[in-house]
């Protein structure tokens, strides 16, 4: 066993890891504040729908396409000048936040615009029928209802920053995937990257796990 | 009181403008239940949503208790939704919500109760339509019928005036139908309500009904009392409705009456005539012979009638029809 990993340095481990759960919880964080309202006025000023607004919904729509059609590998170079504009530095575990939020805020928003399309038409004209203002619509009914939808959305989008944050060692980003990048693939070392990689995994299916678990805690279907 | 003064409302569908309702004139009393029937793509659905401006108008104006609301402004028509309730064929009940999450949630959308007196109001209409019991379910636990009796208190929560109701039975079995129109006939007598309500169905209009308008190609076609209009309806689109109601097959009807011989009448009687022994009297006296080709009894709201149509052989015709007219039968002579 020792022979085997012989070149894991555990306490390493231990901090790359940290770092990861940093990484993917600080980028989670923005995306959701940031990719939820960005959701949620796609969804309004869609066609048919609360705030009709077909030139917000289109411009708003391109620049969602544009960032989620760039590559992420690409995404994170072309962030570095804003991101040392924004925080200083483009390395280590702050760097990388920058360019993860850029990925996955456009991508959280229309999952959100998706899972609020989902909530029947008829709970919104009945909310109106009472009496209830857009604002009373969003909050009231709009986002309860389209809740268990939204948190698999999270959940999907907590996955995916996992599969990010791993790219980002590539520009010296920090985590597991840094640490996968230098010892497993630059010095050959296979038993660095396959406990990088099986942490990973455990990591994305606790992820799942959880979020499963409060989808279900919330469905009232 | 409702009026409808040249209400209009048209669609733009590809630059052009699909009319839904045409230009309509419409008075609804205070504290009486009317009925709008009508086939699907008739325009029931745009003018119950008119009422509460769901649906803007393209011309006209709707008054209610003399108040021009085509002319609010959007803080005004929110207060003004506030007193016009509204249940729906799919109940439209938020499922993330308990039953009495949902009752509370206009109130609280109002932001003008306490949560004292948010709470007090949540358990008397739980009381009043029969779910104490099920006051913390959520929607999905709760059959069709009750999940229509949360539509109705969550309407009624905030005392609206008016109550309009989109298909409200369409989605419940026969059974559930009956105890969800009798609620609605409760709450208009004891709350002194209003109600506005669509159906495909004119059975629904006979049950609760005092007034109905009849509606085909986004136009009324005929509007009166439901007596009236049930009884001796006169448009066709009306007609069909009627004899779908009593599952009448207008083409059968007609071979029947072909194959019956002598004059043909059809007797409608209506309230306490109804339970008078006439036919027998009527025949004895006059020497006509009669057979029975079709028949109903039944109740428009409260009233009891019947409406009979009958062949007459022999005897004296007019001494026969002289008799029930002055028996207040209406009398038609059909052939």
């Amino acid at each position: 066993m020792e022979a085997l990993l012989s070149n894991v340095d555990w306490p390493e481990i231990g901090i790359a890891s940290w770092d990861t759960l940093v990484m993917v919880g600080m980028s989670l964080l923005f995306s959701v504040l940031a990719g939820l309202p960005i959701g949620v006025l796609l969804f309004l000023t869609g066609k048919r729908q609360l705030l009709e607004q077909p030139v917000a919904y289109a411009v708003l729509s391109f620049v969602v396409n544009v960032l989620r059609s760039v590559p992420f590998i690409i995404l994170l170079i072309v962030m570095i000048p804003f991101t040392v504009m924004l925080i200083g530095t483009s390395l280590g575990v702050a760097g990388a936040i920058p360019p993860l939020v850029a990925g996955g805020a456009p991508f959280f928003a229309r999952l959100v615009e998706t899972s609020l399309r989902e909530v029947d038409r008829g709970i919104i004209e009945a909310t109106q029928a009472m009496g209830a203002s857009v604002r009373q619509i969003i909050f009231g009914a709009l986002l309860p209802e389209a809740l268990p939808g939204i948190i698999a959305g999270i959940t999907v989008t907590a996955i995916t920053l996992v599969s990010y944050a791993a790219m980002s060692g590539v520009i010296g980003g920090g985590g597991l995937g840094d640490l996968a990048i230098r010892f497993g693939y630059q010095r050959f070392q296979t038993d660095v990257m396959v406990i990088t990689v099986a942490l990973l995994v455990i990591f994305v299916q606790m992820l799942q796990m959880i979020g499963d678990r409060l989808v279900l805690h919330f469905s009232r279907k | 009181m409702i009026v409808f003064d040249q209400v209009q409302k048209s669609y733009q569908v590809d630059g052009r403008a699909i009319p839904a309702l045409h230009p309509t004139d419409m008075t609804i009393e205070t504290g009486e239940v009317f009925g709008i029937v009508g086939h699907s793509g008739a325009g029931k659905s745009t003018l119950v949503r008119l009422i509460n401006l769901l649906e803007p108008p393209t011309g006209g104006n709707i008054l209610i208790d003399d108040e021009n609301i085509t002319r609010y402004n959007a803080t005004e028509l929110r207060a003004f939704r506030r007193k016009v309730g509204m249940i729906f064929q799919h109940f439209n009940l938020l499922s993330s919500k308990t039953v009495s999450d949902n009752i509370a949630f206009p109130m609280k959308l109002a932001g003008i109760y306490s949560k004292a007196e948010i709470r007090d109001r949540v358990q008397e209409l739980l009381a009043r339509v029969s779910l104490t019991d099920h006051a913390t379910k959520y929607p999905s636990q709760l059959s069709g019928g009750q999940k229509q009796r949360v539509g109705i208190a969550r309407a009624l929560a905030c005392r609206p005036t008016i109550l309009l109701c989109d298909e409200a039975t369409s989605a419940l079995d026969p059974q559930t139908t009956q105890s969800v129109l009798r609620l609605l006939a409760e709450i208009n007598k004891e709350l002194g309500l209003t109600i506005v309500l669509i159906t495909h169905e004119m059975d629904v209009v006979r049950r609760v009904c005092d007034r109905v308008a009849v509606m085909d190609g986004g136009r009324v076609v005929e509007m009166g009392a439901v007596s009236d209009v049930f009884l001796h309806p006169k448009h066709p689109t009306t007609r069909d409705f009627v004899f779908e109601s009593e599952s009448i097959d207008s083409q059968e009807r007609q071979e029947d009456l072909q194959k019956a011989s002598g004059r043909i009448l059809r007797l409608t009687f209506k309230g306490e005539s109804t339970y008078q022994p006439l036919l027998g009297s009527v025949a004895r006296a006059s020497g006509v012979d009669f057979s029975i080709l079709s028949g109903r009894i039944d109740h428009i709201k409260d009233t009891p009638y019947g409406q009979l149509t009958l062949s007459l052989v022999g005897g004296d015709l007019a001494v026969a029809m002289n008799a029930l007219e002055a028996a207040d039968v209406h009398v038609e002579v059909l052939r």
